[in-house]
């Protein structure tokens, strides 16, 4: 059997397990295992993954499996991997592993809750698995419609407004994704009986350079609301702010990843000249997107806020390096992806375990929280460090690869504009710092937090998983960025085989 | 000769570091100090069994020293050409630096069993002193200007931890993260400089990148930009990160806030090691400076010299007695910078380059000596206030004595270290840049004057009433005050002009007495100005404070530039980009989503009467537009 067709098939079955439990501890304990099982799983396709290749397997995508599904639109439940989807892989797993352990004292319908969890996951997972557009379509939509419930249901604050807002502008960029896929589909081959939403035929074949100017932005914008693109990344603040904790950590972890996988994936790989012709302008945007997310997490106060901004710069990092369209600047952006995605998601969950403590998230209001609960003090500022991309942390490989990248170009706009990304680091530090210094750091100010209790052993798991990860690829980035090269070439091959004509 | 074993220097602070992170909340204070100051022990005996191996058992009398890579593995590729390596270098600066950060790095883990005692934070402390340790190791050990940065910013962060050690107080939570934010600021220039460097040259490599017949210095021609070269221009970035670290105008304003930190790691960071980073940096790159782009090295010596004046003038107004040490080092770092800026390649035309090096490692042992001394009056008298102090030499004679020696090193009297090193700096200027040469002149007046009002304010002075008698530090302080001392007198004598110099070959070098006997005078005049104004307490001090009102006035308030940098962060950053944007985002942006939102939702309520599902309704209407377009086409068509 497919390795891969179990990404999909352990949910299913954890999600059946659930339904048979009864109250909040039996589900969690299925939950956990289940994802467990399936962080394991991870670990192992990244295992086999590099066997393969090490025994000589050249070919593009390793593990695939075909079975067509929907004959007359030739839609097929087509999977494989390579290094890069495998190495996403590895972060969804290790994300889940670490948000099911977050919500281990999720009181109020637990099953619903842990159900929609993994509903959530597995669409994720399945979305890095496929490479049949639709079906990716399909499993993206699967990822993005139980976040309105968990969030509507299970969330705090205006949840109502903020889960309806982001369902809607998620929407409104799968509406525009449709519109792209469905436009790749039609001029996926000269010949009209022989259309394809297999990624790797289109990717052979070649859509006329009109069309592409048209679709493009579609598709790249379409994935880009999801990658917290400016304009149109409100709804993370809002939709973070709202999420309970295990949500906002798969959010920002995983989920927004699908936005920056799938730009480059769909809308770069495939549509080469118009991504070339137009990168200029996204590449504004997203520098944009780096420096003002940045700027604007300076003054903010909810520190899910400060995080939801936060993500929109280092998230902005990601398609900035994917439009630089080099191989070491993708690359670096594959690394940011995880990075970030494990950098975020401690984040997260580090927020919503102060919160139960504290109940308040306002950093006015809290201080010299480092006094009473060492620990999470104590991943908090690593997670910052982390964040500001400290050497020995994965965020500071993921920013030069990506900075070093950029600089392959010579020509003036593209100096600048990575000028202008590279100062985010300094911003960075700056609002990372205020925070450590004004939550963490100083005198204790409220009385009541001189009783809090220190984290719990499910919390501890949650947090160390996420730190050894983020560690891991901080002080041995090459296993990662090696695999990631490797997969990176025959993309890199293809958009440079392409006809430039003078853009810049 | 085999050079791997010299991993081990930075490897065990690394391990120890970890140990005590993970484990040290469990251990005895004691044991946790023990294990940081063995484990540095062991760096330190390795760093001096390197040093008399490449310097004397191993090397060939009379040739050149070479730079030898102990140890390298790839760590991560970028490009084609790039690829980052960790490993170690050794070279005759690099195994300088060795000597002299492991020596004040064990003064200071032994000093500081004292001088932490009873401190809560015990253990948190020798950890934060051995990452720091290793990051400096690592950092001057490194074989490429990446890794270098790796370190350099692993310093900056171990740098962050012990100035904000005291965490509960708010003063040095804020010390903390200005030296970070300063810092990291002036390393954003270092990174652009090492991305124009490596993508011009393909290199990242310092075996490569200074060899003079190397891709580096042939860019050196071509103009770029404004008349200098790519070269000179990624040159003058990369210092940029080198002033950040080094605290030379205008990135100094995070040094006298970082004294908020316990007075071991002052002495330790924030004299000898960290902030002379900089400096190594120039002299790391120092071929390529000096062969591709002098108009980077006259950067580098007028920061250097602006900044030493700067400082002394400063430092001799200050009254909190870090401070003004804190304003002593970034004077004497200037001194350094200009010896780089004002030197040339090669032979003795590299006086300069040699008298860098050499007052970098007298300065490293006298300042990390006035530091600890301050350290063992701060633990008498329990204030860093001049003010609370005097009289003390008869409470504290160890620290008194020491105390003295480094001041009279400082002032560059003779025999003792400094006067070596000083007139070194003093000869290579007068070489090059007569101007430049004066302004030394006038600092090392400035020095003697501002060392020893500080000497005769702490040990002399007016008779003050303590309300605990003071009482001389413990041996395990006064011990590393001894030997520092001792390092202080006799480190002139080392013959740096055969051991560190420019190309590794060494050179005759004899002291000029036309310009050591002036500089000495102007030493010993200083002092004695001193001595008059400070030694009893007399009105003079007053009066020329009066006299001199405005500059007495700017200078005490360092010349307003913390006020500049409050405004540009406060007011610009904070106030005038980053609210609006906040604003922005919340109200413009945001709202036009809101706004898209409500127009549907508006849309929708209009419309929404024409489904009412009442059948009267549909009928009415179904019946007057039939009459209407019935009317339409009978009248108008």
């Amino acid at each position: 059997m497919n390795i891969l067709n179990l990404f999909v098939i352990i949910p299913m079955l954890t999600v059946g397990g659930i339904l048979l439990t009864k109250d909040l501890k039996q589900s969690r304990l299925v939950s956990a295992i289940g994802m467990g099982f399936q962080l394991i799983l991870s670990f192992v396709l990244v295992y086999l993954y590099l066997k393969e290749r090490q025994a000589g397997n050249t070919a593009a995508m390793l593990f695939t499996y075909d079975a067509l599904w929907f004959p007359s639109l030739n839609i097929h439940y087509a999977l494989g991997v390579d290094g890069i989807s495998a190495a996403m892989i590895a972060l969804t797993g290790i994300v889940v592993f670490a948000g099911i352990f977050a919500s281990w004292k999720m009181e109020l319908l637990p099953r619903e809750f842990f159900i929609s969890l993994i509903i959530l996951a597995s669409g994720v997972f399945g979305f890095f698995i496929s490479l049949d557009l639709f079906t990716m379509f399909l499993f993206y939509e699967l990822a993005v419609i139980p976040m309105y419930l968990l969030i509507g249901i299970w969330g705090s604050g205006p949840k109502e407004y903020s889960a309806m807002k982001l369902t809607l502008m998620l929407m409104a960029g799968s509406a525009m994704l449709l519109v792209g896929l469905l436009g790749i589909y039609f001029f996926s081959s000269p010949d009209p009986h022989a259309l394809t939403f297999n990624l790797i035929e289109i990717s052979k074949a070649h859509i006329p350079i009109g069309m592409q100017r048209f679709l493009f932005p579609f598709t790249f914008i379409g994935f880009g609301i999801l990658g917290a693109l400016f304009p149109f990344h409100t709804w993370s603040p809002d939709g973070h702010a709202s999420a309970p904790t295990a949500v906002s950590m798969l959010h920002a972890g995983v989920l927004m990843k699908l936005g920056g996988y799938g730009a480059f994936r769909v809308a770069i790989f495939l549509m080469p000249e118009a991504a070339h012709e137009q990168a200029w302008i996204f590449l504004i945007l997203t520098a944009i997107s780096v420096v003002y997310g940045a700027f604007s997490a300076i003054v903010q106060t909810d520190l899910k806020y400060i995080n939801a901004y936060s993500s929109v710069s280092h998230c902005g990092l990601v398609l900035f390096a994917v439009l630089m369209m080099n191989q070491t600047a993708m690359n670096g952006a594959i690394v940011q992806m995880i990075s970030h995605g494990l950098m975020t998601a401690l984040f997260f969950a580090l927020i919503g375990m102060i919160y139960g403590r504290t109940h308040t998230r306002l950093i006015n209001e809290m201080g010299g929280l480092m006094k009473v609960i060492p620990f999470l003090g104590v991943v908090y500022v690593i997670a910052g460090l982390a964040s500001l991309g400290l050497p020995g942390f994965s965020g500071f490989v993921a920013e030069m690869i990506i900075f070093v990248g950029s600089f392959q170009h010579t020509d003036l706009f593209h100096r600048v504009i990575t000028i202008v990304a590279a100062s985010s680091i300094v911003i960075t530090a700056v609002y990372i710092l205020r925070v450590v210094g004004t939550l963490l750091l100083g005198p204790i100010k409220n009385d009541h937090f001189l009783h809090l209790e220190d984290a719990k052993w499910y919390e501890r798991i949650s947090t160390i998983t996420l730190v050894i990860a983020i560690t891991a690829i901080g002080t041995a980035p090459y296993w990662l960025t090696d695999m990631i090269n490797y997969s990176l070439v025959p993309i890199v091959q293809k958009l440079s085989s392409i006809q430039l004509t003078s853009l810049y | 000769m085999d050079y791997t074993y010299t991993l081990f220097i930075p490897l065990v602070p690394l391990f120890v570091f970890l140990i005590l992170g993970l484990l040290g909340h469990k251990m005895p204070p004691i044991v946790a100090g023990l294990i940081g100051t063995l484990g540095l022990g062991l760096s330190a005996v390795l760093s001096y069994f390197t040093a008399m191996n490449y310097f004397w058992t191993s090397h060939v009398p009379e040739t050149a020293y070479t730079s030898i890579k102990g140890f390298e593995v790839p760590w991560l590729h970028l490009t084609e050409k790039l690829t980052i390596h960790l490993g170690v270098l050794i070279d005759p600066i690099s195994v300088m630096m060795l000597v002299v950060i492991t020596t004040v790095s064990l003064m200071v883990h032994i000093y500081s069993i004292g001088y932490m005692k009873g401190d809560p934070g015990f253990y948190r402390f020798f950890s934060f002193l051995s990452l720091f340790s290793f990051s400096m190791l690592g950092l001057v050990l490194a074989t490429n200007i990446f890794q270098m940065y790796i370190f350099w910013e692993l310093v900056g962060v171990s740098s962050f931890l012990l100035i904000g050690f005291y965490y509960e107080k708010p003063s040095a939570v804020a010390a903390s993260k200005k030296a970070f934010i300063v810092t990291r600021f002036a390393d954003l220039g270092f990174l652009i400089g090492i991305l124009m460097l490596s993508f011009n040259t393909g290199t990242f490599d310092f075996q490569t990148l200074t060899d003079p017949h190397g891709p580096a210095i042939a860019q050196a021609g071509g103009v770029a930009f404004m008349g200098m070269s790519v070269l000179t221009w990624s040159l003058i970035f990369i210092f940029v990160g080198g002033a950040g670290k080094s605290a030379m105008f205008p990135f100094h304003i995070w040094l006298p806030d970082a004294m908020e930190g316990p007075t071991p790691v002052s002495a330790l960071i924030h004299a000898a090691t960290m902030v002379v980073a900089g400096v190594y940096l120039v002299a790391r790159l120092f071929p390529v400076f000096a062969l591709g782009a002098p108009d980077a090295l006259h950067v580098v010596a007028w920061i250097g010299g602006f900044s030493s004046i700067f400082a002394a003038v400063i430092a001799c107004t200050q009254t909190d007695i870090k401070r003004v040490l804190a304003f002593s080092t970034m004077s004497q770092i200037g001194y350094m910078m200009l010896a780089l800026g004002v030197s040339g390649y090669g032979g003795e035309e590299g006086l300069g380059f040699m008298a860098s090096n050499f007052h970098l490692f007298t300065h490293a042992m006298f300042k990390a000596l006035l530091f600890l001394g301050a350290g063992a009056v701060i633990h008498a008298v329990h204030s860093n206030e001049i003010g609370d102090m005097g009289n003390l030499r008869k409470y504290l004679p160890i620290t008194h004595i020491t105390f003295l020696i480094a001041c009279l090193t400082i002032a560059g009297i003779p025999p003792f270290s400094g006067f070596f090193s000083k007139d070194e700096i003093l000869a290579a200027a007068f070489r090059d840049n007569k101007l430049l040469f004066a302004i030394e002149y006038i600092v090392a007046g400035l020095t003697a004057f501002y060392m020893f009002r500080l000497y005769y304010g702490i040990f002399w002075g007016k008779k003050t009433h303590y309300h605990h008698t003071p009482h001389e530090a413990p041996k395990v302080m006064t011990i590393p005050l001894l030997i520092l001392a001792f390092g202080s007198v006799f480190a002139g004598f080392l013959p740096f002009h055969n051991l560190v110099t420019s190309d590794g070959k060494g050179f005759e070098s004899h002291i000029d007495w036309m310009i050591a006997i002036p500089s000495v005078l102007i030493g010993v005049l200083g002092i004695a100005i001193a001595t008059v104004m400070y030694k009893s307490e007399t009105a003079i001090p007053d009066k020329m404070a009066q006299s001199f009102k405005h500059l007495y006035k700017w200078a005490s308030r360092k010349f307003y530039m913390d006020e500049v940098y409050l405004f540009v962060t406060r007011k610009i950053i904070f106030r005038y980009i980053s609210m609006p944007i906040a604003w922005f985002d919340r109200h413009i942006v945001d709202g036009t989503m809101n706004g898209i939102a409500g127009i549907t939702q508006y849309a929708a309520y209009s419309i929404k009467g024409l489904q009412s599902g009442k059948l009267q309704q549909y009928a009415f209407v179904f019946v007057s537009g039939t009459v209407i377009l019935v009317l339409i086409f009978v009248y108008l068509v």
